[in-house]
């Protein structure tokens, strides 16, 4: 093409006039408001379990007195002077005075706060940002995220190698949970299988992430030429297509985790040897 | 606003001026049998720019038809002067985009038994976009989108001047050609819908789905990822997935073009690492300004221009 950038003007754009249809909020009869209503209790459930779980700072460890080694993924890997005898953790920071789990759930919580999944869930039931399809918007202004802070939702891709780092400590934890420590060497017991549940979903969660998917192969544009891009590429676009069950399961999965060892460590119920 | 309501017109339930007994409307409808059978009723969005408000419409209900038909039997009988778009009734020429219930849809592809029975169905024009009459809207803000967008810019052909790619190069693609521009994912993003004063900085995902289609091409080398931060307001969408829902042909508008599009901007221009591969494998990437080179409308305001 001849013309240069230089050479080339702006042309007008007219935009505006009247809207279509009436000024209401929505013009919706079915029950919209279900999805982004579940959505907030559930996640506020899961911030007011987690933020009691991570003050408790006790019970978190089911250790060899119980001829079982479980620790709950809310505290592990469990850093600090203070976490009970037995916990995993090699590094030990002394400075450090409250709850081990504090250091330990930013990480993994960074992943879920800037997950393209979680921005849909929240943005939807919190801010309103819509509520829903077709319904108006909570606020007068919106900027998306085009400024601080929520232009810091283009570092998910960190979050994930950190995530990563979580996930392999937790497996680690699942294979020590086959552990049973005075009691004949190796065994599986239900703690065992919540353990390795947890860690199992955790990666699939992982692997399904859009940033997992863009870097496998999502930003490549002649596959032809990467194989093996290509192949990871189909491997993961079906997981990343259930990437909202997988986030909702893991979630779950993992409070129910830290419950089930929060139960037997606090001695309310036993943890069954299955074989 | 004032809908001609001619001879034979049933507005059940509206202003004053536009009322007209039911039954009258019953009687002279060739469609309906004289024992008043089952009816269904449209609330359909009567106006102009001026303003405008529902009118409904009481007819006789057809098994398998679709909101379309009935509306067309509106326009036949009661409101000859009821303004809609439509074209192919097959749900591939994206004429008959409205909102059904509040939810865009495509009144061809809308069957009547498929939404709640008992209440009228309430038809309106598409939020988004100016509305011109009735149910028909001025949907050019879409073309001034896809004329600042720069266009296939292919690399040299072979030796024998043939370009030749992969299927599995361009299969991606092919998702994003069913886009049959019915805009409803348009209509429903609330960037524009709810906050006019972003229109003028926001492609909106039918353009990001060009855009990724572009972008992924094997054979384009213009590289729009600089113009898309700057210019297409990729990051006022909040992901909230409300164009995949809306969306006729099922495409994955967010999870195969928007958030792909989104990683490669990060690739471009928030990625410390990607950065550092940049200048040490020395490769560059193009400006907003050098990129939209092409585009039959480059210059579009925005933030920056004010």
């Amino acid at each position: 093409m001849s013309t240069t950038v230089e050479q080339m003007k702006p042309i007008p754009v007219t935009l505006g006039g009247a809207r279509g249809g009436p000024d209401q909020r929505t013009l919706r009869r079915d029950r919209w408001w279900a999805n982004p209503s579940t959505t907030f209790v559930f996640l506020t459930a899961f911030v007011v379990y987690t933020t009691w779980a991570v003050f408790q700072n006790a019970y978190y460890y089911v250790g060899g007195a119980a001829h079982r080694d479980l620790i709950s993924p809310f505290y592990s890997p469990c850093l600090t002077a203070s976490c009970v005898p037995g916990a995993h953790g090699g590094l030990v920071i002394t400075w450090w005075m409250i709850s081990p789990a504090i250091l330990t759930l930013g990480g993994p919580l960074s992943f879920r706060f800037t997950c393209y999944y979680y921005r849909k869930a929240y943005y939807r039931s919190f801010w309103q940002s819509p509520p829903g399809c077709g319904v108006a918007d909570g606020h007068a202004r919106y900027t998306g995220e085009t400024r601080f802070p929520l232009i810091l939702q283009n570092i998910h891709r960190y979050t994930w190698f950190i995530a990563l780092i979580f996930n392999v400590i937790l497996t680690i934890d699942a294979i020590m949970a086959f552990r049973l420590p005075g009691d004949g060497g190796i065994g599986v017991s239900i703690g065992t299988i919540v353990l390795v549940l947890n860690a199992l979903l955790l990666w699939v969660y992982s692997l399904s992430c859009h940033w997992c998917r863009h870097l496998c192969g999502g930003n490549v544009n002649r596959f032809s030429e990467h194989p093996i891009r290509h192949r990871l590429w189909k491997l993961l676009s079906p997981l990343n297509h259930y990437h909202m069950q997988f986030a909702w399961v893991s979630l779950t999965w993992v409070a129910l985790a830290d419950v089930y060892v929060r139960l037997v460590a606090s001695g309310w119920i036993l943890d069954h040897k299955l074989f | 606003m004032s809908p001609d309501t001619t001879a034979g017109a049933s507005p059940v339930n509206q202003d004053v001026s536009l009322q007209v007994p039911a039954q009258a409307h019953l009687e002279t409808h060739p469609g309906l049998s004289p024992d008043g059978g089952p009816s269904v009723t449209l609330s359909i969005w009567r106006g102009d720019p001026g303003g405008g408000a529902f009118v409904e419409y009481q007819m006789p209900a057809i098994e398998g038809e679709v909101v379309l038909d009935v509306v067309h039997r509106v326009q036949a009988g009661p409101a000859p002067d009821l303004a809609c778009r439509w074209n192919c009734k097959a749900g591939k020429c994206g004429s008959c985009s409205a909102e059904i219930n509040g939810k865009p849809g495509l009144m061809c592809m809308t069957r009547m038994d498929q939404l709640p029975q008992g209440v009228p169905v309430v038809v309106a024009p598409l939020r988004t976009f100016p509305v011109i009459r009735d149910l028909v809207t001025d949907v050019s803000f879409n073309y001034t989108m896809a004329r600042q967008l720069p266009p296939f810019a292919p690399r040299p052909a072979g030796p024998d001047g043939i370009y030749r790619m992969m299927q599995i190069d361009v299969e991606r693609g092919q998702e994003f050609r069913k886009c049959i521009e019915c805009f409803m994912c348009q209509d429903v993003c609330h960037v524009i819908r709810d906050h006019e004063e972003n229109k003028a900085f926001y492609a909106g995902p039918r353009m990001f789905i060009r855009y990724m289609e572009l972008e992924s091409h094997p054979l384009d080398t213009n590289d729009r990822r600089e113009l898309i931060r700057r210019r297409t307001g990729l990051s006022l969408c909040n992901i909230t997935k409300c164009c995949t829902e809306v969306c006729p042909e099922g495409i994955h508008i967010t999870d195969n073009a928007i958030i792909p599009l989104k990683e490669r901007v990060v690739d471009a221009s928030y990625d410390p690492v990607a950065w550092l591969g940049r200048k040490i494998l020395r490769r560059t990437k193009r400006s907003a300004a050098e990129a939209a080179a092409d585009a039959p409308a480059f210059s579009s305001p925005t933030r920056e221009d004010r």
